[in-house]
């Protein structure tokens, strides 16, 4: 393996390709579509933080990803729409591969990536110098895409995200006059509206009350019916509720890494390793 | 339904007295305190200005401002005094904001520089130059204006002159070009421009992290992400910034009095070789000023002082109504 200096983002081969088998029987290695990771590892300056990580991101699917503090969830997702390389010393080793394609590439522009990759935040934070209407469509200015019908977006993608009833007749008001939970599906629409094929969330509902989680949850399941969904819980009901897939991530004090990965149902009812059963549990972390 | 009485009585409402331990409250006196010296501070300067300078006000009135002319009287009734500051007022102004217009891009462009662009360890060392540079004295400014800047200020303004001389501004009588107020402001641009810098670049850097990032996840590029959030939620201490460099260049004088060709009429033609500001003129007469034309300049002075805190009161009102609300 190469070595790394310090800030630089790496492309590595690694002969030892182990992708987590997972989904791999039912989708060939060939023609996967979705999101792939590939021996993932991550740092922060000398600080190795996530270590070999493989895992794919099927189309049409949710992913849930859970594991104690501190075990490089956040960091994880965020190499999976290159936000990772933002963090003036952070390097990265490992493949993303998004349709096959590698999104480390040096020929890939990471908007680019980006715009197809999106992303929602912890905390609900809708633009505050915009009203609703524009805070949809924040996207499309930011990538410069060119589209014929501004309302059409807007009906459409607040209606995915379940708020299009609620703020239908009020378009103009500020993000900031929502509640909690409306606000955070304003920002799943914002996401939406440039028509990304992955969306990642990092603990979307950890600030909302629980009506508004099950809300998104909702939500969740019916954009999976066209993109693969990412998301990042602490919640364990949560990702049973939601997740076609569950990958448990845990750190020994070192580096953070995979420990399984399988459907839901098997995860949490028959996991292959001891730790992921005490966990799901609720035994610790 | 026992034992719950209804009651058809509302009751008073109770007091809810708050009560500050001892700590708080000798902490309480002392903060206050400090705030009303300060505001008393402001009170008694103001309030000395105004007692010294009433007669002059009484016996001049509104002309005081509007007049053209600064003439000690000879003390025998052939020449008698004649004290004005309008063309001082003005050129006050007229220099205060051509410096704050060329050195609002700068501090800003250098600002979200320092901020979103520049290498880590480029930051670092620019940093510590700019608060470096916003503690160097207006009097090194003012010598390095006249020994270095001049001389290109000269050939920016003969070019200036001979592209946009049809706009009333930049038209000259005498093309001299020399100790212009537009030098004058250009100078004082770079005086302020660190202090704006500084500020606007805190602020800049207060944004949100995950509003920043969302605009790139949105796919956006970086001045993407400054134009949709970072500028907005800046716009208060952009103006902030603005606000103090404007406040410390209305209120300028060494290097005012160093560059600028002070000359006592209305001049509003930036390149022309005349202008000049109430703290210069106030620094210029002050040694040898009769007694009555003492009162003249501290009246100038009562005039300074209103104008710079007519501009801060302004500052304040617009901060508070654009601060970008959650
Ligand atoms: N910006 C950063 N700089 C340095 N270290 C970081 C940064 N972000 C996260 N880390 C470290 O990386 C590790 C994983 O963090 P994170 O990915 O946030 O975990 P999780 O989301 O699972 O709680 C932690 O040890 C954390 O301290
Ligand atoms: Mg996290």
């Amino acid at each position: 393996m190469k070595t790394l200096k310090q800030g630089e983002i790496a492309m590595v081969e690694n002969p030892q390709i182990n992708v987590v088998t997972m989904v791999e029987a039912h989708s060939p290695q060939s023609n996967f579509r979705g999101l792939e990771a590939k021996n993932i590892h991550a740092w922060f300056g000398k600080h190795h933080v996530l270590s070999d990580v493989s895992l794919r991101f099927p189309e049409r699917t949710v992913t849930g990803l859970i594991g104690p503090s501190g075990c490089g969830k956040s960091t994880f997702i965020r190499l999976l729409n290159r936000m990772h390389e933002f963090i003036p010393s952070a390097a990265m080793a490992g493949q993303v591969l998004k349709d096959g394609e590698d999104i480390y590439a040096p020929e890939i522009d990471a908007a680019t990536v980006r715009l197809k990759i999106g992303m929602v935040f912890q905390k609900p934070n809708p633009f505050p110098a915009m009203n609703i209407r524009e805070n949809v469509l924040s996207g499309i200015k930011l990538a410069h895409l060119k589209v014929a019908d501004h309302d059409s977006i807007v009906e459409n993608c607040l209606t995915r995200a379940g708020l299009w009833k609620e703020v239908k007749d009020r378009l103009n008001a500020t993000g900031g006059s929502l509640s909690g939970g409306q606000q955070q599906r304003l920002c799943i629409a914002r996401s939406l509206a440039v028509e990304p094929n992955v969306l990642l969330m990092d603990e979307p509902c950890s600030a909302l009350d629980p009506g508004s989680t099950l809300r998104i949850e909702e939500t969740i399941k019916e954009l999976a019916e066209k993109i693969a969904v990412v998301i990042v819980t602490h919640n364990m009901q949560q990702a049973a509720r939601v997740s076609d897939f569950c990958a448990f991530f845990l750190t020994d004090g070192g580096p953070g890494y995979l420990v399984e990965a399988a459907p839901t149902k098997i995860l949490f009812t028959n996991p292959s390793d001891v730790r992921t059963a005490d966990y799901v549990q609720g035994k610790f972390g | 339904m026992d034992g719950v009485a209804k009651t058809e009585i509302i009751p008073v409402p109770r007091e809810l007295a708050v009560v500050y331990n001892r700590a708080d409250r000798i902490f309480r006196r002392i903060v206050t305190s400090g705030a009303l010296t300060s505001l008393i501070l402001l009170g008694l300067i103001g309030m000395f200005l105004f007692v010294k300078s009433a007669q002059i006000f009484n016996d001049r009135g509104i002309s005081f401002i509007t007049g053209s002319n600064w003439t000690a009287g000879s003390g025998d009734g052939v020449i008698i005094d004649d004290f004005s500051i309008g063309p001082m007022l003005t050129g006050t102004i007229l220099v205060a904001v051509i410096a704050l217009i060329i050195a609002m891009p700068l501090a800003i462009g250098g600002a979200l520089y320092l901020e979103f662009y520049a290498p880590f360890r480029i930051r670092k060392i620019l940093n510590a130059l700019l608060d470096l540079a916003a503690a160097i004295p207006s009097l090194i400014f003012g010598l390095w204006g006249l020994a270095v800047f001049t001389s290109f200020g000269e050939r920016w303004s003969v070019l200036l002159n001979s592209r946009f001389g049809w706009i009333p501004f930049i038209k000259v009588q005498n093309e001299v070009f020399g100790r212009s107020p537009f030098i004058a402001g250009c100078v004082l641009a770079s005086l302020i421009v660190p202090i704006i810098t500084s500020v606007t670049r805190e602020v800049f850097s207060r944004t949100p992290r995950d509003l920043i990032d969302t605009c790139y996840a949105l796919g956006g590029s970086r001045w993407g992400a400054i134009r949709t959030v970072v500028l907005p939620f800046g716009r208060s201490g952009i103006i902030g910034g603005a606000m103090l460099g404007l406040g410390r260049a209305l209120g300028e004088t060494v290097a005012v009095y160093l560059l600028l060709n002070i000359v006592f009429r209305y001049n509003f033609r930036i390149l022309e070789s005349e202008g000049g500001n109430i703290a210069s003129l106030i620094a210029t007469k002050f040694g040898e000023a009769t007694e009555y034309e003492l009162k003249a300049l501290v009246a100038a002075g009562f005039v300074l002082f209103i104008l710079t805190l007519a501009v801060n009161m302004l500052a304040a009102t617009i901060v508070q109504k654009s601060t970008v609300r959650k």
